[in-house]
């Protein structure tokens, strides 16, 4: 802007008004586009940049360091070969299925539950959405302490006498994903019923009245005329919810910290303990680029259906 | 003659607010009422009650001799069309119009034939097989007269269906629902705020404020012999021109507050006026003549046009009397210019006078 | 006219209890239970003694209230090497968050305003971009960052870190001034700009006075989120700016030394403290903040 000021100043008065117009509109493109560009640069050095630094060097043998040399596929192979990787993968599918599913039905029928005009619908709505506001540290954590074996809900039934009940979730390596849902579900599930409710409000009042009208029974409005209408906060919920997933990282962290053994390990801490623990860059990288795969599969269909050719429905 | 529908003593609270006070309505079987007002003045909400879809706080409603205050919409025997249209998005026009009859698990074959007798009265037959999306406005609109048809029902509630629709087509549609009542001679109870459309479809006209009926009568009625000031303001475009000052009953005068004297000997009082009366007398522009035509009139003046706007058909004209301003209109081949000088004159018998204080017409 | 008392007349009558109403109160009940009570495991367990922790049942109220373990957590709690407890994670935590939230808000403001209001060839191709980036994992980009970061001598600093925060919360931030900037009437800023004034005295004498509940929804977005991070706090800002996520973390899964249950669960919610106070004090915006974001996107 200091720059545009001292051109402004250094400029003639007796020039027409032409040129000065000219000048106006230079001045006022050049303003608009120093004021972006933060903005560029994210999207040039940080989103493009390092995204296409990472996929590249991918393809290399780095170590702890980067370094030039090519070798192909063989990051690639190396990863899909290493049980542990492997294991992460299918750890993030069973999560992001079970996840997915129970966030977007739970939360969908919460929204509903919400929708039948009740009384302290804030009060309810402030209930369940806090543990949002969560870091998944705090989350991982309390219910660490839960799921304690020891000390948690495990105990308190076996001191009622309920000597079989296991709640040990967390330290069986069959079942530690579950807990992981648990978790997950407790802090996403107000999310997801916040979207899902501003999407039943954005329906026109008249399609319920009209339906009304016509006899159709309350759950068979939902199902038949409202879900249908409310693809599109559906799909951006899915989106969402979609590529949380493929980062999970914070929660498996503090919850479990990917054990016991491997048995909940995620490719984010893979990412992270190779790149940064090990020193072995290109594995991490390799593995990173297997994430941003994953992502560009949930992103390029939806993109198409969104933004794609005009829609023949 | 029959009734159709029938509201006794309705009321409507929202907490402490008085939507619908205490109102009764009474429909002939075949009869096109359209209920009148600006916004809030509680036309929607009085529809709503008789669909069912609001409950009412006091009162009953009567739908074809039955007791239907309790009942679910569905079972009042209504068909209701709305401002929106309210079409199922996802459905074709098809599966919009069968739906509700699909659900209350009527046989195939007589669903196919009300779907198609409606879709043959309204001329939507090509479009069975598309989506809401891919119609147009007006063609939205028939579809939802359509779902209200197949349902085969004695009364039609219309919630302002051509509000969304632009001018061309909301005359064109205007004409196609009249043409539907003269066609199916069931009850019709017609809500909007737009005078042109009550005037021209209602066999009787219900204008309302605050949650009352102000004046229930046929539209000439209505328009010629309105009961209050609000009625009188309400009705007409542009709308009727009012002088305040004192009647004379004795002499048969009204003395405006300026002192311009209207003679209104040829006035067909409702009521018998004693001793002077704070008045307001109404006159509707197309009532003011000019000219020729004026001087036969009861009362005539010589003024100053200050505006005049043609409106092609006609030309609307500006002016003051007993300094208030007044328009009236007259014939587009007819020169006038502002700044003329033009004698204008009209007959009281023609206008109306209203009361100052209670407002009613006199 | 004689009426039937009989005849329905008036309100439809609508007993207290249907059975409708039950299910769904009793329905509602039930998940507020479940939603609530493992801040209820938190608070009652970090109000007991260790003993009482370990020995008693979670669900159970102490029998002793004691608010060491809160001291403890504050002051003494051990984080792996220091034995500071969690103030200085706190104050990690504001020195990150408060400049972070101001200048990412402030530069995401300026982004929308620009995009809107002033558009050059390109903008909405970098817009779009900086949408679908936002999907990008992060661990995809955080290495060359480091480099990034190392070269301009800010890796494991306090500035490193909010510039990372900025990037990041540039996308969702810069989304949400957009769509609010478009739905001002554009008749304001072409008058504006007809009055002469420029593209900073636009922005600041009539966009910013026209938009603070945006900037509110974008503030508590960012605090939340930002004060909720833990990746960018362990990788950029450096051991002695740890911020109070990871300082958490590290005292309750150090392995060394007995799991003081009663401290951590202090600590668990003295980390929690803030973003939910904000999300209580402000109520339906952040309810607005979330549904903007992500509903309009």
């Amino acid at each position: 802007m200091a720059e545009a000021t001292l051109a402004a100043q250094s400029k003639p008065e007796e020039i027409s008004t032409r040129p000065s117009l000219l000048h106006n509109i230079f001045l006022r493109n050049l303003s608009a586009k120093i004021a972006a560009l933060p903005m560029v640069l994210t999207v040039l050095v940080v989103f493009v940049g390092c995204s296409a630094w990472s996929v590249i060097y991918s393809f290399t043998n780095s170590g702890s360091l980067p370094s030039g040399k090519f070798v192909g596929f063989a990051q690639y192979e190396r990863l899909f070969k290493t049980a542990r990787f492997v294991g992460s993968a299918e750890n993030l599918a069973l999560y992001g299925v079970l996840s997915l599913v129970f966030t977007m039905v739970v939360g969908f029928l919460l929204a509903v539950l919400m929708d039948q005009k009740i009384r302290f619908e804030n009060t309810f709505r402030t209930v369940l959405l806090y543990p949002f506001a969560l870091s998944f540290i705090v989350t991982g954590l309390v219910w660490q302490w839960i799921m304690n074996p020891n000390y948690g809900i495990q105990k308190v039934a076996f001191d009622l006498g309920f000597t079989n009940f296991r709640f040990d979730l967390l330290t069986n390596s069959d079942t530690v994903i579950y807990g992981l849902v648990i978790a997950g579900l407790w802090q996403g599930t107000g999310f997801v019923m916040v979207l899902m409710l501003a999407g039943l409000r954005s329906i026109d009042e008249e399609i319920w009245k009209a339906a009304r009208i016509d006899g159709i029974p309350a759950w068979r409005t939902y199902l038949q005329i409202v879900i249908p209408m409310m693809r599109g906060v559906v799909i951006t919920t899915l989106v969402i919810v979609g590529s949380g997933i493929v980062r999970l990282y914070d929660l498996v962290v503090a919850l479990t910290q990917g054990g016991p053994g491997f048995a909940s390990d995620v490719p984010a801490k893979y990412v992270y303990d190779y790149m940064f623990a090990r020193g072995n860059l290109g594995q991490g990288l390799a593995a990173s680029t297997m994430m941003l795969v994953t992502v560009l599969i949930i992103l390029i269909p939806w993109a198409y259906i969104e933004f794609g050719p005009k829609k023949n429905k | 003659m029959e009734s159709s529908v029938s509201i006794r003593d309705l009321s409507l609270d929202f907490g402490s607010v008085k939507v619908l006070q205490s109102l009764d309505l009474e429909v002939a079987k075949g009869e096109f009422i359209v209920l009148l007002g600006p916004s809030g003045c509680g036309k929607s909400t009085l529809l709503n009650c008789i669909a069912g879809l609001l409950d009412v706080s006091e009162g009953q409603i009567f739908i074809g001799g039955k007791n239907v205050t309790w009942a679910e919409p569905k079972d009042r025997g209504i068909g209701m069309v709305f401002q929106s249209y309210a079409l199922y998005p996802q459905m074709t026009v098809e599966r919009n119009l069968s739906f509700g009859l699909r659900v209350s698990g009527m046989p195939k074959a007589e669903i196919e034939q009300r779907v198609n007798r409606a879709a043959e009265i309204l001329q939507i037959q090509p479009l069975l097989g598309r989506k809401p999306a891919n119609l147009s406005g007006g063609q939205r609109q028939r579809v939802a007269i359509g779902r209200a048809l197949v349902r085969d029902v004695d009364v039609f509630l219309f919630d302002e269906p051509l509000s969304n629709l632009d001018a061309k087509l909301r005359s064109d549609l205007r004409v196609e629902i009249k043409r539907l009542h003269h066609r199916l001679k069931n009850t019709m109870i017609y809500v909007t705020h737009d005078q042109i459309e009550a005037l021209t479809l209602a066999d009787r006209i219900a204008i309302m404020k605050n949650g009352t009926i102000q004046q229930l009568a046929d539209p000439h009625t209505i328009y010629n012999r309105p009961v209050n000031l609000y009625v009188a303001g309400f009705i007409g475009s542009p709308s009727m021109n009012f002088l305040e000052g004192t009647l004379n009953p004795a002499n048969q005068t009204f003395v405006a507050d300026d002192g311009t004297v209207v003679p209104v000997g040829t006035y067909a009082f409702e009521t018998p006026v004693s001793g002077s009366t704070k008045a307001v007398l109404g006159v509707r522009p197309e009532h003011i003549l000019i000219g020729e035509d004026a001087k036969s009139k009861p009362f005539t003046q010589e003024v100053e046009i200050e505006i005049v706007e043609p409106m092609g058909s006609d030309t609307l004209a500006w002016t003051k009397i007993a300094g208030k301003a007044v328009t009236f209109r007259c014939d587009s081949d007819v020169v006038i210019t502002s700044g003329q000088k033009i004698l204008i004159g009209f007959d009281p018998a023609r206008g109306s006078i209203f009361n100052a204080e209670t407002t009613n017409r006199i | 006219m004689a009426v039937d008392t009989l005849e329905p007349r008036g309100m439809r009558p609508r007993p207290f209890f249907t059975p409708r109403k039950i299910i769904i109160y009793s329905l509602l009940f039930f998940i507020s239970v479940y939603y609530l009570f493992p801040m209820y495991v938190m608070i009652v367990t970090s109000l007991k003694s260790l003993d009482e922790a370990r020995g008693g049942n979670i669900f159970a109220l102490p029998i002793k209230v004691t608010f060491d373990p809160w001291f403890k957590a504050w002051d003494t709690a051990c984080t792996g090497l220091y034995c500071e407890g969690l103030k200085v994670g706190f104050l990690n935590s504001m020195k990150i968050t408060i400049p972070s939230v101001i200048v990412s808000v402030l530069i995401a403001s300026i982004n929308g305003y620009a995009l809107v209001n002033w558009r050059f060839k390109g903008s909405e191709v970098f817009f779009v971009i900086l949408l679908f980036g936002s999907f990008i994992p992060y661990q995809v980009m955080l290495y060359p960052l480091v480099i990034i970061l190392r070269e301009l001598h800010m890796f494991s600093t306090l500035q490193g870190v909010i510039l990372i925060h900025t990037v990041f919360g540039m996308p969702i931030l810069t989304l949400l001034f957009r769509n609010y900037f478009a739905s001002l009437p554009p008749e304001l800023f072409k008058a504006a700009r007809v009055d002469g004034a420029g593209f900073w005295r636009i922005f600041i004498q009539i966009m910013v006075p026209m938009s603070l509940p945006i900037f509110v929804v974008a503030m508590i977005l960012q605090i939340t989120g930002i004060w909720n991070d833990f990746l960018f706090g362990v990788i950029f800002a450096g051991n002695q700016n740890y911020p109070m996520t990871v300082q958490l973390n590290n005292i309750v899964n150090s392995t060394q030394g007995v799991k003081e249950y009663n401290v951590n669960m202090a600590a668990t919610i003295l980390t929690g403290l803030v973003p939910l106070a904000v999300y209580f004090i402000s109520g339906k915006w952040f309810v607005r903040g979330i549904a903007a974001g992500a509903v309009k996107g």
